[in-house]
């Protein structure tokens, strides 16, 4: 095909003069891993949040907390960031609206892009420790209640902690999920790992080592998060259950 | 306060059916093909021949771990140059919905081939056991016996696999291909009014993919009524 390999590309100066090109990648990996762990611990909190609240008998709350799940669930989320983005600023009162788009363009993406990202996962998050409430035996909220507990002393001492140990390995998968997701955001311009490699392709004319050494970039992230993640699930997983001592 | 203006959808319905017919089109094919790859990937990933589940496993995984954007950004920048000089195209021939096409296919059969191999191992093993007792063979008992069983199981999860996918085909964004959010945003752009067309896209889908997601429950409760 004629085409010249050439993987010394990454060390030579990129086209801003200060940096190499390996720089420029390495730049967009902090981006990918700053957004994603930011979002993460922000869909985690909310998750937890609206998961338990879908399991209260309180019929409003419930129905509320389902709406949320259902709404961050079922619009694409490249909308949602576009809508976060471009809409959200339009909408919010001049003051603060104006506030925003006077702050660094860096900051807009970054601040659109982790309230996005971690809004979306929540929902999913939700979903899961739903799951893993309802997948508690009754009797432990019926002994709760019984020993005097109020609903939600029976929550705090006796489902959640047994409910959220049991989430960890389900939760996984979204963790992983949230640093693939965050390569949507490079099209609102934040220049992550996806971006630097387009933006490597553009400069550099060597297609193919840039994609190949992004795409190993977020497989070296996978592999990462998910030993890391097997550790922990070994460590808290409940005795007696699948995957418990 | 803002001020909105509805004024340009109307006029715009027409190109954002074309849009949305785009979409539909992708996803059809990505979930027929996906379904079809998928089911060869799960049956050589249960298979005892190792080169075959090797194959399949750093297939599945390689998939799953790259994102679906990189996905169609070697699909959009990389594969139609490579095509075209292999194929001897005319240099900038329009390849981006093929390219599309190919790219969700050949990724969404990462993730169908999950779900079919977990289908096909829910089947108990005595069904394979009474098929070659009954003198079947090996493809014989997959077609008539497994794969009959495991795929009523899997339909919830293979359709609702099937509506991420239409959300997920809103991605063609990044190659500027008019799919249904594509068309939204140009119109937007074009008359000054991206923040009603982003909502109204919100919306669509929003109504299309809540509906088909109850219908799968619907479906679900009916044939597993737990």
């Amino acid at each position: 095909m004629g085409y010249q390999w050439n993987w010394g590309v990454f060390l030579s100066p990129s086209a801003s003069g200060d940096d190499t090109y390996l720089g420029w990648m390495f730049a967009g990996f902090k981006m990918t891993i700053a957004l994603s762990l930011t979002a993460w611990v922000l869909a985690l909190m909310l998750g937890a949040l609206v998961g338990v609240l879908r399991t209260v008998p309180n019929k409003t709350l419930a129905g509320l907390a389902t709406a949320y799940v259902e709404m961050f669930r079922n619009v694409p989320l490249l909308v949602q960031l576009f809508i976060w983005y471009f809409v959200l600023p339009e909408l919010l009162p001049t003051s603060i609206g104006d506030a925003y788009k006077q702050s660094h363009p860096v900051m807009q993406q970054f601040l659109a892009s982790m309230i996005c990202l971690g809004l979306f996962t929540s929902a999913r998050v939700a979903e899961q420790v739903r799951a893993g409430i309802n997948s508690l035996p009754k009797g432990q909220k019926n002994a709760g209640l019984a020993l005097g507990f109020t609903l939600p002393q029976t929550y705090r001492h006796v489902m959640l902690p047994m409910a959220f140990r049991l989430v960890v390995p389900p939760l996984t998968s979204e963790f992983l999920n949230i640093f693939k997701n965050s390569a949507v955001c490079s099209t609102i311009g934040l220049l992550e790992l996806a971006a630097q490699g387009r933006q490597l392709v553009d400069y550099t004319a060597q297609p193919y080592e840039s994609f190949i050494a992004v795409t190993l970039s977020y497989v070296l992230i996978n592999v990462t998060v998910m030993t890391l993640m097997h550790k922990f699930e070994r460590r808290i997983a409940v005795p007696g259950y699948i995957g418990g001592k | 306060m803002y001020e909105f203006d509805w004024s340009s959808i109307p006029g715009a319905l027409p190109f954002l059916w074309d849009g949305m017919k785009i979409s539909l089109v992708i996803t059809f094919q990505a979930v027929v093909v996906g379904i079809v790859w998928g089911t060869i990937l799960a049956m050589m990933r249960l298979s005892s021949i190792k080169t075959l589940s090797w194959f399949a496993a750093g297939y599945v995984n390689l998939f799953r771990a790259v994102p679906l954007v990189m996905v169609l950004l070697w699909f959009f920048l990389i594969v139609p140059r490579f095509v075209e000089t292999l194929l001897d195209f005319p240099p900038g021939s329009d390849l981006r919905l093929s390219s599309a096409m190919m790219g969700f296919a050949l990724f969404e059969a990462a993730y169908y081939s999950e779900i079919i191999r977990a289908g096909i191992q829910s089947v108990p093993k005595g069904q394979i056991a009474a098929a070659s007792a009954l003198g079947m063979t090996y493809s014989q008992s997959m077609r008539l016996v497994v794969l009959p069983q495991a795929f009523r199981n899997m339909v919830p999860l293979l359709l609702t696999q099937a509506i991420i996918l239409f959300q997920d085909t809103s991605l063609v964004y990044v190659s500027a291909l008019a799919d249904f959010f594509g068309a939204s945003y140009k119109v937007g752009d074009r008359d000054g009014r991206l923040v009603e067309m982003l909502l109204f896209a919100g919306a669509v889908y929003f109504v299309i993919c809540f509906s088909a997601s109850q219908l799968v429950k619907r479906l679900q409760k009916k044939y597993h009524p737990a």
